[in-house]
């Protein structure tokens, strides 16, 4: 903290390094000074108490994916950080510099906004905790200060009965996704939704929740008929960026059959008691 | 970050002291001041794999590091791999199965593969193809890398019961 306050603008504290240091190589980023926080074992952790599943910023996106309270609590966080990159990446990437760096593809980001995670911020000035829909902001920019560090990540536990799938596609095996879809899915005795988050990754500058199709499931039993109905509807809610190499009306067709697949997959994994 | 520093690293469990600018990557230092050369560097972006080494035990891409971050840690290279002289069963299998032809790429898989199947040793050919996902071979096809992997496996499962 004290060097983070030291050097101000002109430090950037490294991670994983799985992000900085390809934009370092291409000279993208040019910080004057790196902190490194690889040998900061204390911000490697994952603790579960009252509901929250707190984990620690330097967590590498491995022990995400596969530690048991992850797996058991969180188990769309887990699924979704076992497909980050690579195996290799996955053992040096972690969730803080994840969320820090922020791509608009990635997918930490997206389950700390469908899930409404809470970013922990420290700095020499004390404790600063921001929702993860506020701490988003554009494509790679955060609200974080010069010299705060994300410390932790706090989840709200998923219920033992929620349904939930992730699912995304991208060109090639471990490469950023072109859409992704998060969904975790509450139903009431009689079949009914209680309660939908929808979350939807890539085809904007942050993840974001499509509230609309979270509204319009309400209530509602998801037979065939709706879920092609909610997932027309969140292809037609998002505004995707319309470049020759992905054409807006590609995305478009990405996201329907990327909702369809994961309502469907929502409804099965309901009630899975893990 | 101007100047040198002086570090020590630890790499296939010897001890170096070499002075480097803190700016300088880990696989260049590997390359030029420990002339520790078997470690290639394609990309220098993380996507290729081929500059892949352990660092404690984990794969890492030794292009996505600076060497003054390795201080403390135990760094392992291909070199530690067949050190006695013996091919490892993966290097075996990689030559029997056909799995390199250049072989730019096979010292990164190698190691990826040596920490994987440690923890991994009954692979499926999906996993065993989802993990040689992060390593690019512009030569073999990788169809042969894959059976090189599996039949390495297989063969360590068989030295692990005798
Ligand atoms: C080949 C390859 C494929 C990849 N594929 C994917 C993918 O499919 N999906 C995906 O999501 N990611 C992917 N990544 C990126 C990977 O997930 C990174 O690990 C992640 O984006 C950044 O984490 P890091 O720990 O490496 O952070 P670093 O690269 O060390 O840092 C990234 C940024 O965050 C800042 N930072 C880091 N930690 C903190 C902290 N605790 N507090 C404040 N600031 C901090 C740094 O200053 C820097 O600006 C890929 C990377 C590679 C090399
Ligand atoms: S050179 Fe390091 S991954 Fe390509
Ligand atoms: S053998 Fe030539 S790149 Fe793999």
């Amino acid at each position: 903290m004290a060097l983070m306050a030291r050097f101000g603008t002109e430090a950037k504290p490294i991670s994983g390094g799985q992000s900085l240091t390809p934009m370092m190589n291409m000279r993208i980023a040019r910080p004057a000074h790196l902190v490194d926080l690889n040998d900061l074992l204390e911000l490697d952790f994952i603790r579960v108490a009252d509901g929250v599943v707190e984990i620690g910023a330097m967590t590498r996106h491995a022990r995400v994916a596969s530690a048991p309270e992850v797996v058991r609590e969180l188990p769309l966080l887990a699924e979704a950080a076992n497909t980050i990159g690579h195996y290799a990446i996955r053992q040096r990437g972690t969730l803080g510099g994840s969320l820090v760096h922020a791509d608009p593809a990635a997918q930490l980001p997206l389950i700390a906004v469908t899930l409404g995670a809470e970013i922990v911020l420290k700095s020499v000035r004390g404790l600063r905790i921001v929702a993860a829909q506020d701490f988003f902001l554009s494509i790679m920019t955060v609200d974080i200060a010069e010299d705060e560090i994300l410390t932790s990540v706090r989840f709200p536990a998923m219920g033992r009965s929620t349904g939930w799938a992730f699912d995304l596609v991208s060109r090639r095996r471990g490469d950023f996704a072109m859409a992704s879809v998060a969904l975790a899915l509450d139903m009431d005795d009689a079949g009914r939704v209680s309660s939908l988050r929808f979350g939807i990754g890539g085809v904007s500058p942050v993840p974001a929740r499509l509230e609309v199709v979270e509204q319009a499931a309400f209530g509602h039993q998801l037979q065939a008929g709706m879920i092609a109905a909610l997932a027309a509807q969140a292809s037609a809610e998002i505004d995707p960026e319309d470049t020759p190499q992905l054409p807006a009306t590609y995305l478009r067709e990405l996201v329907d059959l990327l909702s369809r697949r994961s309502l469907k997959k929502a409804t099965e994994t309901l009630g899975e008691t893990v | 970050m101007s100047g040198t520093k002086q570090i020590f690293l630890t790499v296939n469990g010897e001890t170096h002291e070499v002075s480097v600018p803190p700016r300088k990557l880990l696989v260049d230092v590997l390359r030029d001041d420990l002339h520790l050369t078997g470690t290639h560097t394609g990309c220098e972006h993380g996507v290729c794999g081929a500059c892949t080494i352990l660092v404690d035990g984990q794969p890492a891409r030794a292009c996505l590091s600076y060497a003054v971050q390795m201080e403390g840690h135990e760094l392992r290279t291909i070199e530690a791999m067949a050190a006695d002289g013996e091919l490892k069963p993966l290097q075996r299998a990689l030559h029997e199965e056909h799995g390199l032809q250049c072989g730019f790429c096979t010292a990164g898989i190698v190691m990826t593969f040596e920490a994987y199947l440690r923890d991994n040793p009954e692979p499926t050919e999906d996993e065993v193809r989802d993990v040689l996902s992060g390593n690019l071979c512009r030569c073999t096809g990788y169809q042969n890398i894959v059976s090189a992997v599996l039949k390495a496996a297989s063969e360590m499962r068989e030295e692990a019961q005798v």
